[in-house]
């Protein structure tokens, strides 16, 4: 059968890897390329070694970006995570309106980054304008703001997953475990949690990746007003690729790193998910 | 699940439900202050639009005319429809192909799939905007071909995921019985994968409609815009933003998008924990 299905390459593979080559190799390997030279555009590139990437070390402003990032990233990820373990123990007990309630809480997810962040800026100025602040007063304000929105979004989509990986437990194991004389604490320390731990390790991934890449939602709350001080990662290369004439360079380096920083996240969690799927 | 009985059932149901009141209020809030004056949003955002502040449908005209929003509810449509239904076709051909030919060829394709999912766009963005512009994409129709390019890795990890737990004699029967691979494909192989293509519809429409950042870099602003480039354009140079199409303009992209997903919340949500898993 390979014999056979091996002579259709042409039909089936040739076009997705056109696609991929334009929408993904090219721009991939050019970009590595361009992170070493000084250019404009992609025709006048000169190569000037690791030049972009020392002036990176001089930026205070992407060093702050990362400092806020990774505290940003620590902040969301922790009370995304247990808001929406708490809220998916809670709607599986079967109260009234579960379905009623799941459907609201993953609502925000259907609306896009850009939106959300100018509905909030209504609400979240609003609520300032009491104290006579806005959500670009500082950077804390920003920060928070940005934390309750990605909450607010995210929260259902994790709390989803949680879901289905409770259900999942098996009835009789929590059967036993009461027999057994365990209370409802420690039936959840020592059953639910260990046995949901795979929906643990997707959701940390899929929060973590999600905050550290955050961009439109960053864009449309506060822009990185006041002067750049509530600038997340993805906006400060954004910033230097579009706001800078000449820095065109440095941001392709900023670029390259940030991809490692992702690429070394994503290792990790590889790794971790993995040595837990062998223990069960 | 049924069995288990609530213990605390009423009270956490009232909870829950004062907690959605205050889910869905920031939406509400835009929805009341789009019929209100734009010059009273800003100032009393929290008070109902009474006589003097009400300017009725205005506020929406007004949105549509700056943005253009109706052709760009048009191109959001057309190029989410098409990148997915794209998507679909070649990717789970291409997964078929890679998961029953066993080549250095085939491995270094998946390997180079699970890599795309990794990269960020940030990593990719200025190239892939210049590329796009010098092989002229700048359109809704080469967009389509760009987002093929960059959902393949997804699709393609969770289409093949899927197919080698496929059992290899369905296939070799049809074979046998005379089916070309083309065939084998569309006959036999893609109404199994059914469930996964609903995954992966799922994952892709609800990335693609809501993208801001790879339209609005690739598109040619000027003829082309999709709902999240109308919105950030109101908010446009430095110049104060007209708050009252603001308003309009939210609540004409979320309003549609919530009807839509009361509809289908069903698949919607299992596409999503299935997505989950998998990848």
């Amino acid at each position: 059968m390979q014999k056979a299905i091996k002579k259709y390459f042409p039909i089936f593979v040739l076009p997705t890897m056109i696609a991929f080559t334009i929408g993904f190799l090219a721009p991939f390997l050019l970009g590595i390329w361009l992170s070493f030279c000084k250019f404009t555009t992609v025709t006048d590139a000169e190569f000037i070694g690791l030049g972009n990437y020392l002036k990176i070390l001089g930026d205070k402003e992407f060093i702050h970006a990362m400092w806020y990032t990774a505290l940003f990233t620590i902040v969301t990820v922790l009370i995304i995570n247990i808001l929406a373990f708490a809220v998916a123990l809670l709607l599986t007990k079967g109260i009234k309106g579960t379905n009623v309630f799941r459907t609201i809480f993953f609502m925000p997810n259907l609306i896009g980054g850009i939106v959300l962040g100018y509905v909030w800026q209504l609400l979240l100025n609003g609520i300032l304008a009491n104290f006579g602040r806005t959500l670009t007063y500082s950077e804390v304000y920003g920060f928070w703001g940005l934390v309750i929105l990605m909450c607010w979004q995210q929260v259902g989509y994790m709390m989803i997953i949680y879901i289905a990986g409770i259900q999942n437990v098996p009835g009789d194991l929590i059967e036993a475990a009461k027999i057994d004389g365990a209370n409802s604490r420690q039936i959840l320390r020592h059953v639910t949690i260990p046995m949901v731990m795979p929906s643990i390790t997707i959701c940390t991934f899929l929060t973590l990746t999600n905050s550290f890449k955050l961009f439109d939602q960053n864009l449309a709350l506060t822009n990185g007003a006041p002067s750049k001080m509530s600038e997340l990662l993805a906006l400060n290369i954004y910033n230097t690729f579009y706001g800078r004439a000449g820095w065109e360079g440095v941001g392709q380096a900023k670029a390259v790193i940030f991809f490692i920083i992702v690429g070394i996240i994503a290792l990790v969690q590889n790794k971790l998910t993995r040595s837990k799927e062998v223990q069960q | 699940m049924g069995v288990r009985k609530a213990k605390h059932g009423l009270p956490l149901t009232i909870f829950f439900t004062i907690v959605s009141i205050l889910y869905v209020y920031p939406i509400v809030l835009v929805i009341i202050n789009s019929f209100k004056k734009k010059a009273y949003i800003s100032r009393v955002p929290f008070e109902i639009p009474t006589d003097n502040m009400f300017v009725g449908l205005e506020n929406y005209i007004r949105g549509i005319e700056q943005t253009d929003l109706i052709s760009a509810f048009g191109w959001s449509i057309f190029i989410t429809v098409f990148s997915v239904a794209a998507i679909i076709l070649f990717c789970s051909m291409t997964a078929w192909y890679i998961s029953r030919v066993n080549t250095k060829v085939t491995k270094v394709i998946y390997l180079l799939c699970l890599f795309a999912m990794v990269v960020p766009f940030q990593m990719e963005m200025y190239t892939l905007s210049k590329i796009a512009n010098m092989l002229k994409m700048g359109n809704p129709w080469g967009i389509i071909v760009i987002y093929l390019g960059f959902g393949a890795g997804l699709s393609i990890f969770m289409f093949t995921g899927f197919m080698k737990s496929i059992p290899l004699e369905i296939e070799e029967a049809a074979m046998i019985d005379g089916c070309t691979p083309l065939q084998t494909f569309f006959r036999v192989v893609m109404p199994i994968s059914k469930p996964t293509c609903v995954t992966v519809i799922i994952l892709q429409a609800m990335w693609i409609w809501n993208d801001y950042l790879l339209p609005s870099l690739v598109l040619d602003q000027r003829k082309y815009k999709t709902i999240p480039m109308a919105v950030q354009y109101l908010k446009g140079g430095y110049g104060s933003v007209d708050m009252g199409a603001m308003m309009g303009t939210l609540v004409i992209a979320i309003v549609p998008i919530i009807i839509f997903y009361l509809f289908c919340q069903k698949y919607i949500i299992e596409g999503v924990v299935a997505g989950a898993v998998k990848g």
